[in-house]
């Protein structure tokens, strides 16, 4: 267990005198807590695979430092970090039993008897897979060998980290429920820094209790899943998490009010020092929108579809060239596709240049 | 034209994959399939290909048998959850690439490359090869190709898995307006609830080997036949429990006595199972003619919007999602709450008995 600082943190496959822009990881510095669980969340060439991979040291950085509870570890081979890895796919020694496949990693670096039957029973209890102990792993489910994969990774306590890539993505949605509840158990029982790398927003967001997301290269923002939600730093933020995402139109704002196509939305908050040139946009989460029988005052909008997810229906909706979507309220039915938008002022955030700008209350 | 299957089973080393399987696809029709891995998605698939033959039953289309037919035959084209292209050609020319081999004209091939690629939106990437393009170009390229052949029958098998969250949720919205232009018989399989309700059309909810309902895929969401049609269309996982009625009270598994009231009042007395989805738990605030039961919560995540608190009662794990953010520890007893008028309810045989809404 370690608490992790990144220190201008930066790397690039083309060497360090690459053009700083075609960095596959633009400049970070972070402190990720001891026993915290952290999630690196954003699409495919973000550089959240390359942040894990410095952090393991299978990449070693073009410029910058890791330290591990203050030890700089930047020239440390993966091994001598004492981290511990789970993948996408299970890594299990087939010819053994469930418990030896557990116990392997405590074997390896020459713990006692009697501690590894304590610490695999622990865990196995955990995962619930006492049952299976005696059991050839050579047999099991796709899903139980993963579970065995976690298990491996998390079975040793005196590791700095244990870092996790996409461990879900292969499993069924029924049984990705159960493992991550199982994880998010782990994690509470267990005292361990995780860090978890996915592209899939509900794995981080229910499994992190900060996630940070990248965008680019960059960490555009890194916060609980409240803050993500409530409070995008970035338009990306507000696109990536939510789904729908944020609804992100171009406005004119002025003081409490924004103006979308010749139509004043309230804000409850003022904003009155926007930077000079440039590029404005209100955003606000389908959540916070509602459609309703056109009336004045409200923004007109066309209803081009719905989208009924069982539990809660969205309707996809233009705006002059923008689109949105918004919530269809329980019992509403549409009469024909003009409807009026109704928002939550407290809701709407204003964005300059995609940055959130802090209005005044 | 229509594809039928007509009571096919199909046998794989002395196992039956497929048990008298019978659905009939319509032209310019969406049909889901869904189910969790191994519960005959891919199989179907390749039986309405004619890549596997079937140990009985037939495969008809437009009423005609073509149970023996070559699959070269027939008018098929697939995309796969692993996408393939060629990797030395063009994202022009692997869309192009069945219309060369039908032997088209340089100009045909031209004008539907080019609404192909409108259509995907790949006009900008014709000149580059699949490897300089993200995984979502890619099988959007795949998609494209599988378009320009004019097939009558286009099979997607888990098309958007590999894919990024994001991109999924994009082409999902995409798919349904491309299908709808093609008018060809679309075929999609798929593991996820959330897919099926998105995409529309119909939904085959498939279970080990068998169809279990197909229908109108908001009919099937909002009225599975069976407790186990309404498991495989349920994410979260179906909550269930056991019920009594006996007059006017219901006593639910467990111990806990309620009136018996909403969809309970019109049920003959006996034992039942009801089952619920996650969003029809609710936190018992004092609501009225809700049925509540304490659970001890054994975790809770929070995406921000919502927060998915996972409990147990008596020996049964629940999942409730609620609004907003509630962050409840691990082992603290919290009440929820059950409108007995919003649940399913199945005999002990797993068949649906009642449901909300009408028919």
């Amino acid at each position: 267990m370690a608490r992790i600082d990144l220190v201008d943190l930066a790397h690039s496959y083309a060497g360090n005198d690459a053009d700083p822009e075609s960095f596959a990881l633009k400049p970070i510095s972070m402190t990720w807590r001891q026993g915290g669980a952290y999630a690196l969340l954003g699409p495919s060439g973000c550089g959240k695979t390359t942040l894990l991979n410095l952090i393991s040291g299978i990449v070693t950085p073009s410029r910058g430092k890791i330290l591990f509870d203050g030890v700089d570890v930047t020239s440390f081979s993966t091994r001598k970090r004492n981290i511990s890895q789970v993948f996408q796919f299970p890594v299990i020694y087939d010819t053994m039993t469930v418990g030896q496949n557990l116990a392997f990693p405590l074997k390896n670096r020459g713990v006692a008897g009697p501690e590894i039957a304590a610490r695999v029973a622990e865990i196995a209890e955990l995962l619930d897979l006492t049952p299976y102990l005696d059991r050839k792993a050579t047999r099991l489910t796709a899903d139980a060998k993963q579970k065995i994969s976690l298990g491996r990774g998390l079975v040793r306590s005196d590791v700095a980290a244990v870092l996790f890539d996409e461990p879900l993505t292969v499993i069924d949605p029924e049984l990705k429920w159960e493992l991550r509840s199982k994880l998010k158990a782990l994690h509470r029982a267990l005292d361990l820094t995780m860090i978890y790398v996915t592209h899939d927003q509900t794995e981080a967001l229910t499994f992190a209790d900060t996630v940070v997301v990248m965008h680019d290269g960059r960490v555009v923002q890194s916060g609980t899943p409240e803050e993500l939600f409530d409070k995008p730093a970035h338009t990306f933020v507000g696109y990536f998490i939510g789904s729908p995402g944020m609804n992100i139109v171009p406005a004119e704002v002025r003081g409490r009010e924004a103006r979308i196509g010749g139509h004043v939305i309230a804000l409850s908050r003022g904003y009155d020092k926007l930077p000079a040139g440039a590029a404005i946009e209100v955003g606000v989460r389908p959540e916070f929108v509602s459609v309703a029988p056109p009336a004045p005052g409200l923004l007109a909008a066309n209803i081009e579809r719905i989208d009924d997810l069982g539990r809660v229906r969205f309707a996809r909706v233009r705006v002059g060239d923008a689109k949105l979507a918004a919530r269809v309220p329980p019992g509403f039915s549409i009469p024909d596709s003009s409807a009026g938008l109704v928002f939550d002022a407290a809701r709407v955030h204003v964005y300059a240049d995609s940055r959130l700008v802090e209005g005044v209350l | 034209m229509s594809v039928a299957l007509d009571h096919v089973t199909r046998m794989v080393d002395g196992v039956a994959t497929i048990r008298d399987v019978s659905l009939t696809l319509e032209r310019g029709a969406l049909s889901v399939l869904l189910g969790p891995t191994l519960s005959g998605k891919t199989s179907i698939m390749r039986l309405l290909a004619g890549l596997d033959k079937p140990a009985e039953g037939r495969v008809l289309v437009d009423g005609k048998d073509v149970t023996g037919f070559d699959v070269r035959k027939r008018s098929v084209a697939m995309v796969y959850q692993q996408f393939i292209n060629y990797p030395s050609l063009t994202v022009y020319e692997n869309i192009a690439s069945p219309l060369r081999v039908q032997g088209k004209l340089r100009a045909e091939i031209e004008t539907r490359v080019r609404d192909a690629a409108k259509l995907l939106k790949l006009e900008p990437y014709l000149d580059r090869t699949p490897l300089q393009l993200s995984g979502g170009q890619q099988q959007r390229t795949a998609i494209a190709r599988a378009l320009v052949k004019g097939a009558d029958l286009v099979l997607l098998d888990e098309p958007l898995a590999n894919l990024d969250y994001k991109l999924r949720e994009e082409l999902r919205t995409e798919l349904p307006r491309i299908f709808e232009a093609s008018g060809a018989i679309f075929v999609y399989a798929t593991t996820e609830p959330s897919e099926a309700l998105l995409l529309g059309g119909r939904t085959v909810c498939m279970w080990e080997g068998e169809a279990l309902q197909a229908g109108e895929t908001p009919k099937v969401y909002r009225h599975p036949d069976t407790m186990r049609v309404a498991q495989v269309f349920s994410d979260p996982p179906l909550n269930v429990v056991g019920i009594e009625k006996t007059g006017n009270a219901v006593r639910y598994e467990a111990g806990m006595e309620a009136a018996a009231s909403g969809l309970y009042a019109a049920l003959p007395d006996g034992a039942y199972r009801v089952g619920f989805r996650a969003h029809q738990l609710e936190l018992a605030n004092g609501h009225v003619g809700r049925h509540v039961f304490p659970a001890e919560v054994t975790v809770t995540e929070i995406t921000g919007s919502e927060s998915f608190v996972h409990i147990k009662r008596a020996q049964a794990d629940w999942v409730a999602v609620l609004e907003g953010v509630h962050e409840f520890l691990p082992g603290e007893t919290i009440e929820v709450a059950l409108d007995p008028g919003d649940v399913f309810v199945f005999d002990t045989g797993g068949r649906l008995v009642a449901a909300p809404g009408a028919a």
